[in-house]
C-alpha cells in the first residue's frame, strides 16, 4: 500500500487568461483512491488532463512508479497504463459498446476480431458485476450505462492508475452507490484511483486520502479518516461556508405557469417529454430534479417556445403558442437556459449588446427598428455591469472571453434585471461556477420568489434543489413520476424516483 | 433500334458516371474523417489538366494517371493544411481551391487546346464481354471504369471491416474521443483528406483522358460540385455512392439519347437536370434523422484541437 | 516541432486587419509572380501591364469602373449573406436571372414603352424580383429543411447559366444575330444614362448607392441588429425572439434581389442584350471581393473597384503579352488562401513546441 504509482511535482499550466495550476504536487499509491477536491474551475480537470497527455503542462515533472515521463499524447498515457473517464465520455455515438471497447487497442490487426473483444467484456462485466449490453448502440443508452462503458474499457486494458473525472455528476444515489462499489473492487485487485469531484459527501466516502485545489494551488492533503466535512469545506472555499442559502418562505399566490399534457419530441424524433402536466404559482419555486437525459432540455427548451409540442401551456392564464419565443417574451418569461454559451451569449460581441439582445423584443424597451445605433447601448449597460457586479475590463470586452460566473451574470442581468420576469425557468443555473457566483445566483433567484416570480428550477444537484425549492417533481423517463419535499430527509426517496422507483 | 439507344445510354452513363465515382469515393473518405472539402472541382480539373499533358508529353498513359492522382493530392495536401494545421474555414479553403484549379489549369493548359494526346480504350473482358446486353454495357469499358467497379467494393470493406476504417470513422465522428483512445486525429485527417484528393485527381484524368479524349478549359463542367452533393445523398455510403454516380452519370447522357429519339427537350433544358435533379435529392436526403442513423461525420468541417474546445 | 496555437484575448485592431489584407495580397502577387515565371514571362511587366491601364488612363479608369459595377453589386448580395454565416454562393446564378428578367421585361413584356422614368424603375423591380426568387429557394430550403445551402446556391447557378442559354440560343435569338446566340438590342427608353463615351452609366453610381444603403442596412437598423446576432449564434437568435427561419429567408432574398439588380445593370448599362456567359464569374468572385472587404460595405466598394481594375487588366495581358486570363482565376485562388491564413495569424498567436 506504500508504493507510489503516480508522483506529479511543481506542475504549472497556464492559460491566456489564467493559472489554472500553480506549482502542484501530487501523488498517488498503489491500491488506492485519492480523491482530488476543490470548486469548479479550482484546475483540477486540467491537472488530471496533463497526466492523461491531452494537455502539455508548462513545467513540473510526471514520475510513473519512481521514473520520469514525457507523456505527450493520451497514446503514452495509455501505454503507461493510465485511464481517464472525462465528465464528456470519449465514445463514438454510431459505434456500438465492443467497438467503442475496441477502438484504439494495439493488437487488433488489420481487421479486429469483435468477437474475442466482446467474449472479454462480457468476462469483465460479469467478475465486476457492471451490467452492459455490448451490442447495444451508444447513442441510444442512458448516461449511466455509457459510464459503465467506459469504466469496462478501463478495465480491458487493465489500467493501473484510473482518473475519474466527477463521475457521480450524472448518476442517481443509488447508481453512484453501485460505482463506488465498482471503485472499490478495482482497487482491490490493485488498481490506483484518482476521484475527481466538488462533492464533499461522496469524496468523505469513498476516498483514503483527498487533496484540496483552489485557484490551482494545493491547499493541503489529509487522510479521509483524519477529516471531516466543515474542515475540507473550509480547504476547498478558503473562508466558512454558508452551504444554506436564506431561503423566504414560500408566499405561493396566483398561479403563473401551467402546463397541461405537455408532449415533447428530441432531436432523434423519439418522445422525450411524455404527457407532463404541472403548475407553479407566483412566489413559489417548483424544483425539478431527475438524472440528466429524462427529458429536462426538451422539457425547457418547450416551455420557452424554442421546441415544438404537443399540449397546452398557459402564462398567466393565457395559452401561449408552442414554438413562438416572442410569446413568451411578451408574456415576462424569462429563460436561463443549460448552455448559456451556445444558447444565450453571442460569444463574438461585445458585453453590452449581449446585454440588449431582446431589444427589439422585450416589452420594456422601445427603440426605434428604422435607425438604431448600437453603440449607444453602451452606457445604460453600464448600470448592468454594476448591479451585477459583471467584473469585466470594458462592456466591448467580447463575451467569449468572460468567465463562467461573469457570463451567467450577464444573462442573469438580462433576463431579470430589466423586466421583473413573471416566470423564470432556470436550467441548471449554476453549473461550472465557483461557490462565489454560485451564492450571486442563488440570491438572484431568492429576490425574484420574494418579490412575486414564478420559478421554474430543473436541476441535477440534488441540493441545489433543496436549497432553493419549495417543492420538488422528480422527472423521470420524460415522466414526472412523483413529488416530494425539499430537505435531506426525503433524498432516499428522491433518488429512488430519480432511478424510476414509484413511490 | 430502340435496343441500340438503351445500351448506349447506360454505357454512356457508366462512363459519364466514372469521375462522379471516383471524385465522390475520395470525398467520402475525406468527409469521414471530418474534412470537408468542396474544392474538388478544382482538383479535378488540375487532374484533367495534368493528366492530358503528361500523355500529350510522354505519351505514357499510366505516367499520366499517376501524375494526376499526384496533383490532385497535392492541392488536396493545401487544404489538409489550411482546414486541420491553420484550422481554417474549411468552405472557404474549398472554394479558393477551384479557383487555383480553374485558374492554373486554364493557364497552363492554354497551349495544349485542340491537341491530341494518347487516351484509353475499350477493353472487352473474355467471356463476361460475351454476355448478350449486360456484356456490351458492362465489361467492353475502358479500364479505368472497371477500377471504379472494384474501388467500390474495397472502400466498402475498408470502412466497415477494417480497425483502420474503425478508426477514420471514429476520428470524423467523435474526434475526443478517438484522441483519448490513442488515435491520431491530425495524421488520420490529413491521410484521408490527401487521399480523397488522390481520386479526385483520378476523376479529372478520366475526363481528359478516357470520356472526353482532349483539353478544354472547365472541361469539368461543375462534375466536382455535383459529386460534393453526391456525397450527401449517398449518406457517406460507397455502395450508394456507386448508384448515385453512375444514376447522375445517366441523367447527363440522356440528352443525346434523347435528341436520336427526338424527344423535344433542347439541349440546354436537358442540362439542367443533373443540377435539378440534385438539388430534389438533397431535399430528401439532407433530414437530420437521416444523417444520424448512418452514422454521418458529426465533426464534419470542424477543427480538431486537442487544448481549445468549443 | 509542432505548431501550436494560442487564443489572442483582444480583438485585433482595424489597422492590423488592414495591414493584414494588404500582406495577403503581397504575398499572393509574389506566388502569382512565380506562376507567371513558369511560362516564362516576366512578372513585373505583367503587373505593369495588368494595372497601368486600368488605373492609369482615363478611358482604362472608366472601364474599371465598369468592370466594377457587377462586382459590387453580387459582393453586397453575398455580403449581406455572410453577414449571417449563410455560405451564399448563389450571387452568379441571380445576377444571370436578374439579367434575364430585365430583358425579359426590356424586350418581351413591355415592348412599347417608351418613357425611360417609368420603364427604367419597372426593369430594375423585375430584375430585383427575378433575384431574390433565385435567392429565395435556396433560403425556404436551408430554413425548413435544413438543405446546405452552399450546394443549392451553386446548383442553381447552374440552371440559371443553362436557362440563359437555352434562351439565347432558342427562342430569345434576335433577329439579326447573323445565327449568333444573341438577343435583341433593348430598346432606347430601357437604357441607363450614358455619360461621356465610356460607358460611364448610371448602374455605376447606383451600385455605389447600393453600397450605402447596405451600410445603413447592416449598422444602424434592427435588421442589421439580428442579422449580427443570428450571425453569431443561430440558437441566441432563436432565443432572443428573432424569427430565424425568416430570417435565413429574408437575408437570402435580399442578397438575390441585390445580385439581381446588378444583372439587371449589366443588360440596361452595359451590354443591352442577353447573351451566353455574359459573365465571367463575377458572383464567384464576389465572394472573395466580400471576404477582402471583411464584410464591410464601404471597404467592398474599393476592393471591388481593384478587382475591377484586375479584369480589365487581365484583358490586355491577353490582348498584348497572351497571358491567358484564367490568371486572374489563380490570383483569386492565391488571395484567397493568404487571406484565411492571416485571419488565423491574426486571432492566435502561433508558437513552435519541441515535442
Amino acid at each position: 500500500m506504500n508504493e507510489t504509482v503516480l508522483e506529479l511535482t511543481k506542475i504549472v499550466k497556464r492559460f491566456p487568461s489564467l493559472t489554472a495550476n500553480d506549482n502542484v504536487d501530487f501523488d498517488l499509491k498503489k491500491g488506492e483512491v485519492h480523491a482530488l477536491l476543490g470548486e469548479n474551475g479550482a484546475g483540477k480537470s486540467t491537472l488530471m488532463n496533463i497526466v492523461y497527455g491531452i494537455y502539455k503542462a508548462d513545467s513540473g515533472d510526471v514520475k510513473i512508479n519512481g521514473k520520469k515521463v514525457e507523456i505527450s499524447s493520451p497514446r503514452k498515457a495509455i501505454e503507461y497504463g493510465i485511464g481517464m473517464i472525462q465528465q464528456h465520455f470519449s465514445l463514438v455515438p454510431s459505434f456500438d459498446v465492443t467497438q467503442n471497447v475496441a477502438l484504439g487497442l494495439k493488437d487488433l490487426g488489420i481487421i479486429p476480431d469483435l468477437s474475442k473483444v466482446k467474449k472479454q467484456i462480457i468476462e469483465i462485466s460479469k467478475k465486476y458485476k457492471i451490467s452492459v449490453d455490448p451490442d447495444a448502440k451508444i447513442w441510444q443508452i442512458s448516461a449511466g450505462e455509457q459510464q459503465r462503458v467506459e469504466i469496462i474499457k478501463l478495465l480491458y486494458v487493465k489500467s493501473q492508475i484510473m482518473i475519474l473525472d466527477e463521475p457521480t455528476a450524472i448518476l442517481t444515489p443509488q447508481e453512484a452507490e453501485g460505482l463506488f462499489e465498482t471503485i472499490r473492487e478495482m482497487t482491490k485487485n490493485g488498481a490506483s484511483v484518482i476521484f475527481i469531484s466538488h462533492k464533499l459527501k461522496e469524496v468523505l466516502e469513498i476516498s483514503d486520502r483527498i487533496t484540496v485545489l483552489r485557484h490551482g494551488k494545493v491547499i493541503g492533503s489529509v487522510k479521509t479518516s483524519e477529516t471531516d466535512e466543515n474542515e475540507l469545506a473550509k480547504m476547498m472555499v478558503g473562508r466558512e461556508v454558508v452551504i444554506k442559502i436564506e431561503k423566504p418562505p414560500s408566499k405561493a399566490s396566483g398561479e403563473i405557469l401551467k402546463v397541461d399534457d405537455l408532449h415533447v419530441m428530441n432531436d432523434k424524433g423519439l418522445e422525450a417529454v411524455k404527457g407532463v402536466s404541472f403548475d407553479v404559482r407566483s412566489g413559489e419555486v417548483l424544483g425539478i430534479a431527475g438524472v440528466e437525459g429524462n427529458g429536462q432540455k426538451e422539457l425547457s427548451e418547450a416551455l420557452y417556445g424554442m421546441r415544438n409540442y404537443r399540449g397546452t401551456v398557459t402564462v398567466e392564464g393565457i395559452r401561449v403558442k408552442p414554438g413562438n419565443v416572442m410569446d413568451r417574451i411578451k408574456h415576462h418569461v424569462a429563460y436561463i437556459p443549460q448552455d448559456r454559451k451556445a444558447d444565450a451569449l453571442c460569444g463574438g460581441l461585445p458585453i453590452y449588446q449581449n446585454l440588449f439582445i431582446k431589444a427589439f423584443s422585450s416589452p420594456s424597451m422601445r427603440f426605434n427598428p428604422y435607425f438604431f445605433v448600437p453603440e449607444r447601448l453602451r452606457s445604460p449597460s453600464l448600470k448592468f455591469i454594476k448591479d451585477y457586479s459583471i467584473s469585466a475590463s470594458s462592456v466591448d470586452l467580447e463575451a467569449k472571453f468572460l468567465s463562467g460566473g461573469n457570463m451567467q451574470k450577464v444573462v442573469l442581468a438580462r433576463e431579470i434585471g430589466n423586466n421583473s420576469p413573471k416566470l423564470i425557468i432556470a436550467v441548471h443555473p449554476t453549473r461550472g461556477l465557483d461557490v462565489g457566483a454560485e451564492e450571486f445566483v442563488y440570491n438572484v433567484l431568492m429576490d425574484q420568489k420574494a418579490r412575486g416570480a414564478a420559478i421554474l428550477l430543473i436541476a441535477g444537484d440534488l441540493f441545489e434543489i433543496f436549497n432553493l425549492s419549495d417543492r420538488v417533481a422528480v422527472l423521470y423517463e420524460g415522466q414526472i413520476i412523483g413529488y416530494s419535499q425539499p430537505d435531506e430527509s426525503h433524498l432516499e426517496e428522491i433518488g429512488l424516483m430519480m432511478a424510476g422507483v414509484k413511490k | 433500334m430502340n435496343q441500340d439507344i438503351i445500351t448506349s445510354t447506360l454505357s454512356g452513363a457508366l462512363r459519364s458516371g466514372t469521375p462522379l465515382l471516383f471524385a465522390t469515393l475520395g470525398e467520402i473518405l475525406a468527409e469521414r474523417s471530418g474534412v470537408l472539402n468542396l474544392g474538388l472541382e478544382g482538383m479535378m480539373l488540375m487532374g484533367a489538366f495534368t493528366g492530358f499533358s503528361v500523355s500529350y508529353i510522354t505519351g505514357n498513359l499510366w505516367l499520366a494517371v499517376m501524375a494526376a492522382i499526384l496533383v490532385g493530392g497535392l492541392m488536396a495536401s493545401l487544404h489538409a493544411f489550411m482546414s486541420i494545421t491553420l484550422r481554417v474555414n474549411q468552405v472557404v479553403s474549398g472554394l479558393a481551391l477551384v479557383f487555383l484549379g480553374e485558374g492554373l489549369s486554364g493557364f497552363w493548359g492554354h497551349g495544349f487546346v485542340g491537341m491530341q494526346a494518347e487516351s484509353f480504350n475499350n477493353i472487352k473482358i473474355p467471356f463476361l464481354g460475351d454476355i448478350p446486353y449486360v456484356g456490351t454495357i458492362v465489361f467492353d469499358r475502358d479500364i479505368l471504369v472497371y477500377i471504379g467497379y472494384i474501388a467500390v467494393p474495397v472502400i466498402w470493406w475498408f470502412l466497415y471491416k477494417t480497425t483502420a476504417g474503425m478508426n477514420l470513422r471514429a476520428v470524423g465522428e467523435s474526434p475526443d474521443a478517438a484522441d483519448a483512445r490513442g488515435i491520431n486525429v491530425v495524421l488520420t485527417r490529413y491521410i484521408y483528406t490527401i487521399i480523397g484528393g488522390f481520386f479526385s485527381g483520378l476523376a479529372g484524368a478520366y475526363i481528359s483522358l478516357a470520356y472526353t479524349p482532349m483539353w478544354v478549359q472547365d472541361m469539368t463542367a461543375g462534375r466536382g460540385w455535383i459529386a460534393v452533393a453526391l456525397v450527401i445523398f449517398a449518406i457517406w455510403d460507397p455502395v450508394i455512392a456507386l448508384i448515385g454516380a453512375y444514376a447522375f452519370g445517366g441523367i447527363s447522357v440522356l440528352q443525346f439519347s434523347f435528341q436520336i429519339i427526338q424527344v423535344p427537350i433542347p439541349v440546354n433544358i436537358m442540362n439542367m437536370f443533373p443540377y435539378l435533379f440534385t438539388i430534389f435529392v438533397m431535399l430528401f436526403a439532407s433530414s437530420n434523422k437521416i444523417k444520424k442513423r448512418f452514422g454521418a461525420p458529426s465533426a464534419l468541417g470542424i477543427p480538431y484541437s486537442r487544448e481549445e474546445k468549443t | 516541432m509542432k505548431i501550436r496555437f494560442e487564443k489572442r484575448e483582444k480583438k485585433p485592431s482595424k489597422l492590423l486587419i488592414f495591414l493584414a489584407s494588404l500582406l495577403s495580397v503581397l504575398i499572393a502577387l509574389v506566388f502569382l509572380g512565380f506562376i507567371i515565371l513558369s511560362l516564362g514571362d516576366n512578372p513585373l511587366t505583367a503587373y505593369w501591364q495588368l494595372v497601368s491601364w486600368g488605373l492609369g488612363t482615363v478611358p482604362g479608369l472608366i472601364q474599371s469602373l465598369v468592370s466594377m459595377m457587377p462586382l459590387l453589386f453580387t459582393s453586397l448580395g453575398v455580403l449581406i449573406a455572410f453577414k449571417m454565416k449563410l455560405w451564399n454562393i448563389g450571387a452568379e446564378g441571380q445576377f444571370q436571372m436578374g439579367a434575364f428578367a430585365a430583358t425579359w421585361g426590356a424586350l418581351y413584356l413591355f415592348p412599347h414603352l417608351t418613357n425611360p422614368w417609368f420603364f427604367i424603375p419597372l426593369l430594375m423591380m423585375l430584375g430585383m424580383v427575378a433575384g431574390a426568387f433565385w435567392g429565395f429557394l435556396p433560403g425556404v430550403m436551408r430554413a425548413y429543411l435544413g438543405v446546405n445551402e452552399i450546394l443549392s446556391t451553386l446548383m442553381l447557378n447552374y440552371v440559371a447559366i443553362y436557362w440563359v442559354n437555352y434562351l439565347t440560343y432558342g427562342p430569345w435569338k434576335g433577329p439579326h444575330s447573323y445565327n449568333f446566340p444573341v438577343t435583341a438590342q433593348f430598346p432606347q427608353s430601357a437604357i441607363f444614362p450614358q455619360y461621356g463615351v465610356g460607358g460611364l452609366n448610371l448602374g455605376i453610381f447606383i451600385s455605389i448607392g447600393m453600397a450605402f444603403f447596405v451600410l445603413y442596412l447592416v449598422r444602424y437598423t434592427k435588421f442589421g441588429f439580428h442579422l449580427n446576432i443570428a450571425g453569431d449564434n443561430l440558437r441566441v437568435g432563436e432565443y432572443a425572439g428573432i424569427n430565424v427561419k425568416k430570417m435565413i429567408i429574408l437575408v437570402m432574398v435580399m442578397g438575390g434581389a441585390i445580385s439581381g439588380l446588378g444583372g439587371m445593370a449589366e443588360m440596361s448599362g452595359v451590354l443591352f442584350r442577353l447573351q451566353p456567359n455574359f459573365s465571367p464569374g463575377y458572383g464567384y468572385t464576389a465572394v472573395i471581393i466580400a471576404w477582402l472587404a471583411r464584410l464591410d460595405p464601404i471597404a467592398t466598394i474599393i476592393v471591388s473597384f481593384f478587382f475591377g481594375v484586375l479584369l480589365v487588366g487581365s484583358q490586355q495581358l491577353q490582348l498584348f503579352m497572351q497571358i491567358p486570363s484564367s490568371l486572374v482565376n489563380a490570383f483569386n485562388g492565391i488571395l484567397l488562401f493568404s487571406l484565411l491564413a492571416s485571419e488565423i495569424f491574426l486571432h492566435y498567436k502561433i508558437k513552435w513546441v519541441r515535442s
